[in-house]
């Protein structure tokens, strides 16, 4: 018993979202919107690709009829060579005509559909680099991923054939039957019989091959999403030897994959059979009825060997909107994904006419301000204060005090929702964002790094910094010397999560990109966290220089480094409790005299 | 075929499915070329020679032939599937165990990402060849030598004047398999490029927008975008140029067969029910060369995904179990290093140099000194994550390498220095190094790691999921659930990695008491830049390039004249003149 209990827990230890498999259904509007990316190529590579189908389409149509009804019938049962030798150059003919057709049909339709996915991913990236920090902080990297990647991707056979084959496979459709008619109808009526059957199969079973399919890749991704995990946090799980327990888990999944494939397998591999066995039904009614036709007159040889060709054909179009169809639900699942994203809107907007400040001083009002993340509580309750040009300012308070949300609402990352902040006197509602946030740098609490060499991610701060520049600024902040001892120097390539860097040196470059960025507003955010005790003294006095010039808000827990601010404003639950210099907070003995002493006896006692 | 042959421990179990597969596989394809049989015999022998009696016959015969076919498909496409499916589920567990066992040192050097297209993308790529490549080779011989004898049977001279084409043919789709190939390979590597970039961009979304450079970040992402696109374009001209070609070669065959059937037709060298079935037959021909292509690059691609898959499979698993390892129960913690060097490559500079050190049960040491110096190191060799290059390490008086890895490192609790954490609740979070701890277990060792406060908070308390990489907590409070883990293992050793370097000082200064008393009776290693954090070690270690350059309890170091007494003075030199200001 305990032992199961046991089982069942590791069986459970790790839990991924999952969606459920559903079934879309078809959208018209968000179809149509969809297709409104077609617009821009509606003049040329549209009409173009559509004319190219309906040829290739005609000639696959006619072809059939000159081999059956004229060289059969005609030529080789009636025994007229020339008529044959004729036939044969017409034939050749259509066919190298349908060469050049086919070669500019794929050229034309790939071109269209790689070009709508090209925009397509464009908007969408564009898009949601406009978005605000609020729409990252509500999402998981990977589902953004996912998103711009995949889905986009899921509508490229869409695009490339989908939309274009839809209206040709109609077309043929109907040709295919008008001709039947046409060489002989009561054959034909009788051949229409095995329809109902090809519809239901292109349909209803595909359906539940469809579902069964989506199960799978479900799962899959649940699998992935732990294979993903399992390799990050390898380092955690060692360290805490859990490795069997994970391979027990992992046999879980596996098993749970192993036992929907088999299921969508078993399903799948039903389609073909059943697909045939219908065409075979069609040509046992066309051998029993057509020689039975062809006994009475009714029909020719050549006709009949047309039929033949022409039921084969007959499935075609009809297995490929079956198969469109499909395509077209999935391709419903991925763009509404898009449009969710494609809808969101920036929480953070620009007024129509943003004034764009040319270089700014740094004097920062904040008036009444007040914000909250959600509608649950406020992080900032009518806060005021004021940093004047390159002043150094730095906020104190416990974790959730407010004190990045003050930093987020001077770089606009978020919108306050009462009261104003002012630059240099200006509502920062006003201004040009860009404008604004080129003025400001952010080193973050946890600095990303991007792959590429160290000379690329320091230059990020600054593009059109050169060599010699980024290396000043790399020395400035004192991460020369690690550097320099990398196996390629500058030259080094790093990685988001690679461990040529420490997490120190990673705070390193990001103050050395933050430099080379030259702000008018620096603000740091707990910036210093994981430095050695020495480097740290050397970005002080680095800083000293950095900051010269500049208004900079400081978020640091250390008193070493807010001692020397020129302001300190004390935070609590979002209200400011204290401002002022370290002097005169010292002599109030109030909150920030507690906080000093309780630091200091953490160093004594601690 | 040598990767083949290495890996079959794990399709050869479930050769049965195979065997079977096989055997429908040769019905079907014998079955296919019935079918321009009866087309011929209903013509020639029913419509021409007026055989109006065998109509019932051939119909229900074709039924039932074809009924046969069909569920000869059906169990060939069955089991097919179902032997790479089983293989690749043994094979996929087989991976994921190796994964579990393999070293630091194999994962300071391989990419998730690089792993992960392993599993995925190779795993498939092994399974698809498995359950189609054997069986598509296969089907190419039978359904174009069966196809081949009847024609042959049919008329010698018209099957010869219409094989013509086919060396033309062949030449064509063995120059489109070579350009086909590295096109494809290029959409691929393409698509990897645009996904790392939009990856990045959006791990790193808060530095592009706290440096504003989204223009930039549009205008590389651009680049790739564009890159992807032209690969896509190339391989859709690579498309264009061969495969209308390779299709008016086999209607050249065609023409040819009509023209010269025709011929032989009005000759009375053949019958017209003959020509139609050449018709059918010799699409049956061409078909299987046009795919030949891709069968062979199916081929090639899944030798090289093998091999990417063995490359892991027989990765050196370079720390294992030695034999006959000590069981031991609980450790009393007494850990000593004796002229330990240690290099995490071997051609590199030693990141550790004959270190030594004496830790006995219950004492605390603490490790400090810059970055690079040698702290983690120490700390990862005791657990054993790599292996040291000279010198001994020694727990309770054995070196660690006489216990088994799971007894040393169960008795060892880690908060490693990045914080992560599994997408689970908070509760399997804390209980992870130990499954079966009890919820009373859980809550102690929250409260301890000053966690319990805040996870109270939370909607779900305990029950709260997190996310990917633990997604709505702030980095101290990810640090504390990461403590609350690492005491719930009730080691007898704990290590504190820079763990408290998010957290605000109050909350550092609640966390150091409460260690206080988690610290006793265990042997504590700290390694922090704080002196704060180290103070009342028993012994503070001072490293500078994997030396130890100072040793000794805080009041001898701080009272010394090295590098502790360096940072000691950085970090309480305002110390002194805050609290004289402030006692005045």
């Amino acid at each position: 018993m305990e032992e199961n209990q046991k089982k069942q827990l590791i069986l459970e230890r790790f839990h991924y979202s999952q969606d459920e498999v559903i079934d879309k259904s078809f959208n018209w509007k968000q179809m149509w919107r969809l297709l409104q990316y077609l617009k821009p190529y509606a003049k040329n590579l549209l009409p173009l690709s559509f004319m190219t189908v309906i040829i290739s389409t005609a000639i696959r149509l006619i072809i059939p009829i000159l081999i059956g009804v004229y060289t059969l019938d005609r030529a080789i049962i009636e025994k007229d060579t020339t008529l044959l030798m004729k036939l044969v150059l017409i034939i050749s003919g259509l066919y190298v005509l349908s060469y050049v057709v086919n070669l500019l049909r794929i050229r034309w339709m790939n071109e269209l559909g790689q070009n709508v996915i090209y925009d397509l991913r464009k908007h969408l990236f564009t898009h949601v680099q406009s978005l605000s920090h609020k729409f990252f902080d509500q999402r998981s990297a990977g589902s953004i991923l996912v998103r711009i990647m995949n889905d986009i991707n899921s509508l490229q056979e869409l695009f490339t054939s989908g939309v274009i084959n839809l209206l040709t496979d109609f077309l043929l459709l109907f040709a295919t039957i008008f001709i039947l008619f046409s060489l002989n109808a009561k054959l034909t009526l009788a051949i229409m019989v095995i329809l109902p059957i090809m519809f239901f199969i292109s349909t209803s079973l595909r359906k539940k091959i469809r579902l069964s399919w989506q199960a799978v890749r479900l799962i899959q991704s649940k699998m992935n999403s732990h294979l993903n995990e399992s390799i990050q946090g390898i380092r955690v799980t060692q360290a805490f030897s859990q490795e069997n327990e994970n391979i027990q888990f992992f046999k879980g999944i596996n098993q749970e994959n192993y036992q929907t494939w088999k299921q969508a397998v078993q399903k799948n591999a039903m389609f073909g059979p059943i697909v045939e066995m219908t065409n075979a039904a069609g040509t046992a009614i066309l051998i029993w009825y057509g020689a039975f036709l062809v006994a009475g007159g009714e029909c020719t040889i050549g006709e009949f060997v047309s039929f033949a060709f022409y039921l084969g054909m007959f499935w075609e179009p009809i297995s490929r909107l079956g198969q469109l169809y499909n395509q077209l639900l999935i391709g419903m699942a991925s763009s509404e994904r898009i449009f969710e994203f494609l809808d969101e809107r920036p929480i953070v907007a620009e007024t129509r006419k943003p004034l764009v400040l040319p270089s700014i001083q740094g004097n920062i009002d904040f008036e009444n301000v007040e914000f909250s993340y959600d509608t649950a509580r406020n992080a900032l309750n009518g806060v005021s204060f004021s940093i004047k040009a390159g002043e150094t300012a730095a906020l104190v308070g416990h974790t959730g005090s407010g004190k990045t949300t003050i930093a987020n609402l001077i770089s606009r990352f978020y919108d306050s929702t009462e009261g104003i902040i002012r630059i240099d006197g200006q509502p920062i509602q006003e201004l040009s964002i860009s404008s604004l946030r080129s003025q400001i740098s952010v080193v973050l609490q946890d600095t990303f790094i991007f792959s590429g060499t160290i000379m690329e991610n320091i230059r990020f701060g600054n593009p059109k910094a050169s060599d010699v520049e980024v290396m000043a600024a790399a020395k400035a902040v004192g991460a020369d010397p690690f550097i320099t001892q990398l196996s390629n120097g500058y030259q080094t390539e790093v990685e988001e999560r690679g461990n040529v860097l420490s997490v120190g040196e990673r705070q390193l470059l990001s103050f050395a990109r933050a430099l080379l960025a030259d702000p008018k507003i620096l603000i740091l955010d707990e910036a210093t966290a994981s430095i050695d005790t020495e480097t740290e003294v050397k970005i002080q006095t680095a800083l000293k220089t950095l900051l010269k010039g500049r208004t900079a808000i400081m978020i640091a827990h250390r008193l070493s480094t807010i001692r020397e601010a020129d302001k300190i404003i004390v935070l609590d639950h979002g209200n400011i409790l204290e401002q002022g210099n370290h002097v005169t907070l010292m002599a109030k003995q109030g909150v920030y005299y507690d906080l000093v002493k309780a630091q200091y006896k953490m160093l004594d006692v601690g | 075929m040598l990767v083949f042959k290495k890996l079959k421990s794990f399709y050869l179990p479930f050769k049965q499915d195979f065997i079977w597969s096989t055997l429908f596989l040769i019905i079907m394809a014998g079955i296919t070329v019935v079918y321009p049989v009866i087309l011929q015999m209903t013509i020639d022998d029913v419509v021409l020679g007026r055989q109006y009696s065998w109509v019932p016959w051939i119909s229900l015969g074709f039924i039932v032939i074809m009924a046969v076919k069909g569920l000869s498909a059906y169990i060939q496409h069955y089991l097919a599937d179902m032997f790479g499916i089983k293989s690749v589920y043994s094979l996929r567990n087989a991976l994921y165990e190796k994964l579990q066992r393999l070293s630091f040192s194999y994962y300071d050097n391989a990419k998730t990402g690089d792993l992960m297209s392993r599993l995925t993308a190779d795993v498939e790529g092994f399974r698809f060849f498995v359950s189609f490549g054997f069986a598509e080779v296969l089907r190419f011989v039978i359904q174009v030598s069966a196809s081949l004898c009847v024609m042959f049977y049919y008329s010698v001279s018209l099957t010869l004047v219409t094989m013509i084409a086919l060396p033309f043919l062949s030449v064509v789709v063995y120059k489109f398999d070579r350009a086909v190939h590295p096109a494809f390979r290029g959409i691929r590597e393409s698509f990897g490029r645009l996904n790392t970039k939009v990856q990045e961009n959006i791990s790193g979304i808060h530095t592009v927008k706290a440096l504003s450079k989204e223009g930039i970040e549009i205008e590389r992402f651009n680049k790739s975008n564009q890159d992807y696109r032209t690969k896509q374009l190339r391989t859709a001209s690579v498309w264009s140029k061969y495969f209308p070609l390779m299709e008016v070669i086999g209607n050249i065959s065609v023409v040819a067969l009509l023209a010269f059937g025709g011929y032989q037709v009005i000759n009375g060298a053949l019958k017209p029910g003959e020509l139609v079935a050449f018709y059918s037959l010799v699409w049956y021909i061409i078909w299987p060369i046009m795919n030949l292509g891709f069968t062979i690059n199916m081929f090639s691609q899944a030798k090289a995904s093998g091999e990417r898959l063995l490359e892991v499979l027989e990765a050196d698993e370079t720390i294992y179990d030695e034999e006959n390892v000590r069981s031991s129960g609980k450790m009393d913690g007494h850990v000593a290093f004796r002229d330990v060097t240690f290099r995490y490559h071997q051609e590199e500079t030693a990141a550790l140099k004959e270190v030594s050190f004496d830790a006995p049960p219950g004492s605390t040491i603490g490790l400090i000194g810059a970055t690079g110096s040698g702290k983690t190191s120490m700390i990862q060799l005791l657990s054993r994550f790599y292996e040291t290059a000279a010198g001994d390490i020694l727990i309770d008086g054995h070196p660690i390498k006489e216990y088994g890895l799971k007894t040393l490192r169960s008795q060892i609790g880690i908060v490693l220095q990045e914080t992560f954490l599994f997408s689970s609740t908070i509760k399997a979070n804390i209980a992870y190094g130990r499954p079966d701890a009890t919820m009373e277990e859980i809550i102690d060792a929250a409260k301890r790691a000053q966690a319990h406060d805040f996870i109270m908070e939370l909607p779900n308390g305990y029950n709260t999921m997190l996310g990917e990489r633990g997604m709505g907590l702030s980095g101290g409070q990810k640090q504390r659930i990461a403590i609350a883990r690492a005491f719930c293992m009730n080691p007898a050793i704990l290590i504190l990695d820079d763990s408290t370097s998010a957290v605000d000082m109050e909350t550092e200064f609640q966390i150091q008491k409460a260690l206080r008393e988690v610290m006793k009776g265990r042997t504590t290693f700290i390694i922090a830049h704080r002196i704060s954090s180290l103070k009342h070690a028993d012994e503070i270690l001072v490293l500078e390039n994997g030396r130890i350059i100072e040793r000794g309890p805080h009041e001898k170091l701080a009272a010394g004249n090295g590098a502790y007494q360096r940072i000691y003075n950085i970090q309480y030199q305002d110390k002194k003149a805050i609290m004289q200001k402030a006692v005045r």
